[in-house]
């Protein structure tokens, strides 16, 4: 399994990750070594096997639909990196 | 006496019967942290303040006689459990300012129970690592030898109880970050099963295999440990509404019957595997002859797809971290880079910088093998061979109790040893991943030393809610085998 530099930056901007040439190089090779190490899984006949996401028990957390006072922003915003008053501050979208 | 060296059974005796007092329990691991922790680094955050502070309630508590065995004990959480008001790192530097404002329903357990927070450990960064060196802020050394990696993920915790620093600690578990550092460093550590303790203030690496549990001292302070921390959670929508037992039943089990009735199953495919090391296969070979003089029947079992399970579990575990970690986004908490362009720019930039290597090549694995024509080659492919995995696992343990394995396939790696090599490192991870890929219980416990003195333990998994069965053989394995040393002296450095 050969990784290109190519895709790697493509996967690299699929996550929001940026990568210098160095980075982007050294992974190509590790990821070339790991995914080829993966490729042994296409030897196992899954043949009718339904997959397997865990085993969750999985139900529902749910509340009674009772209104409950909100913590408020200085509780919710206190780890924001910035804010102003009640809203997260993030660079501008809108030019 | 030295109170750093009484157990969490003990000290809760002790604290019981008022001969010690939680301020000098406390106090005692205090001081110890001071002198030697700046050598071994298994804390990145050690509130002395905070932790005398939660001693004298809890001495109070005694004094009131309302408490609990674990009023007053002194205990290390490692450093991705929310803690209120108490920085929560991870061990990134994306986390390095947050300060959660709600606790892990863990640690709402221990406060309840008014135990002490000693403080928080080191870890890789995100839980992602075996070594315990993929941590933002610095390596954690192994008490018993510091040129020696502790293991990892939970590294810390298993070296702050190694070094009696804490009665006991909590750790987490994806693929064997409780059980491996707990091997590494001679002490004992139980990955529960999945859904037996909530996972409620955990901050997320892989959500199906993530599980919270106990690094201890003892097999009796880990069955302590589960009777603290098990239970249905109806904040955590995995937890598992199961019949919680008192865990310390199982020592009893043994005491009463030794080991006589229970099924211990070989998985030949994992003797066979090349590159065990001798010292690991001679404690192997002394700890089945030693379960069987207790009473346990041996047999051989298969677990036909044991090869396959770490090219599923290294695509299952960054397919969900990738999903888990794209939160941290540099917007509602943790680390923001500045100075960037536009929004995309800021995202880049803060996770770009935030996480260390270790954390994005995962992320890059987990976007790869999730992304558009990939999706069904990999996750979906990894998916149907975990459900293999799981019933081979299933049908184990039809005719057995326990399996056994070594931990792992070496004692502890020196430190850089394996650092530029992550496909190397994956691979260490050969015998603890299947118990998180079948979401069945394992326990690490100490069973002899390599020739050049590093601890090496052995491994035993149980069926789905079977910690009993665990709890009684691992105590069994304990008692009988005495070892000697327990506890390293840690150099100064």
């Amino acid at each position: 399994m050969k990784i290109s530099e190519q895709e790697v930056e493509n996967i690299a901007h699929l996550a929001r990750l940026k990568m210098d040439d160095e980075q982007r190089q050294a992974l190509c090779g590790q990821l070339s070594d790991i995914l080829g190490y993966m490729d042994k899984l296409a030897h196992v006949d899954v043949n009718g096997v339904a997959p397997a996401s865990g085993a969750a028990f999985m139900h529902n957390v749910l509340r009674e639909d009772v209104p409950q006072t909100s913590p408020g922003p200085r509780v919710t915003l206190a780890n924001a990196p910035e804010k102003d008053q009640d809203y997260y501050l993030v660079p501008r979208v809108v030019k | 006496m030295d109170l750093h060296t009484l157990s969490l059974a003990r000290a809760a005796r002790m604290l019981d019967e008022k001969k010690i007092s939680s301020t000098e329990l406390t106090r005692a691991y205090l001081d110890r942290i001071k002198t030697h922790d700046s050598t071994l680094n298994s804390f990145i955050t050690a509130d002395a303040d905070a932790a005398l502070a939660q001693a004298a309630a809890a001495d109070d508590q005694i004094a009131s006689n309302n408490h609990t065995p674990f009023t007053g004990i002194p205990m290390a959480l490692k450093d991705l459990l929310c803690t209120q008001g108490m920085r929560t790192t991870c061990g990134s530097k994306i986390l390095d300012n947050f300060v959660p404002r709600y606790d892990a329903t863990v640690v709402e357990k221990l406060r309840q129970s008014h135990g002490v927070i000693i403080g928080k450990t080191n870890m890789d960064e995100f839980a992602m690592g075996s070594s315990t060196e993929n941590s933002a802020y610095f390596p954690t050394r192994n008490p018993w030898h510091v040129d020696y990696v502790p293991g990892g993920s939970s590294g810390g915790s298993a070296a702050a109880v190694a070094a009696q620093f804490c009665s006991a600690a909590l750790g987490s578990d994806t693929g064997g970050s409780i059980r491996q550092p707990a091997s590494h460093c001679g002490v004992v550590g139980l990955k529960p099963t999945y859904g037996r303790v909530s996972r409620y203030g955990l901050v997320s690496y892989a959500s199906s295999l993530d599980q919270i549990g106990p690094i201890t001292r003892t097999v009796e302070d880990a069955a302590l440990m589960m009777n603290l921390i098990a239970g249905h959670d109806p904040k955590d929508s995995t937890s598992a509404p199961e019949p919680v037992p008192d865990f310390t039943s199982g020592l009893t089990a043994f005491d009463k019957n030794g080991l006589k009735g229970m099924t211990v199953g070989i998985p030949k495919e994992y003797l066979d595997m090349p590159g065990i090391d001798p010292d690991v296969r001679a404690v192997f070979d002394n700890v089945r002859t030693l379960m069987e003089s207790l009473g346990a029947t041996i047999q051989s079992v298969s677990l036909p797809h044991t090869d396959y399970v770490v090219a599923a579990y290294y695509i299952i575990a960054p397919c969900e971290a990738s999903s888990n970690l794209a939160r941290f986004d540099g917007v509602k908490y943790g680390f923001r880079a500045r100075d960037t362009a536009d929004l995309l720019d800021m995202y880049k930039q803060t996770k770009s910088t935030g996480f260390g290597p270790e954390v994005q090549r995962r992320i890059i694995i987990g976007t790869y093998a999730l992304s558009a024509g990939y999706y069904d080659a990999y996750y979906g492919k990894a998916s149907q061979v975990r459900a293999l995995i799981m019933a081979d696992f299933a049908k184990a343990f039809e005719t057995c109790d326990i399996l056994l394995s070594p931990v792992a396939p070496t004692p502890a790696f020196r430190i850089k040893e394996k650092i530029d090599d992550p496909l190397t490192m994956y691979l260490t991870d050969i015998f603890t991943l299947s118990a998180n890929m079948a979401a069945v219980p394992g326990i690490s416990v100490p069973a002899g030393f390599s020739a050049a003195g590093l601890p090496i333990g052995i491994q035993m998994m149980a069926g789905r809610f079977d910690e009993l069965s665990l709890i009684r053989a691992g105590y069994g394995v304990e008692k009988s085998m005495n070892l000697e040393p327990r506890f390293p002296d840690i150099p100064d450095m």
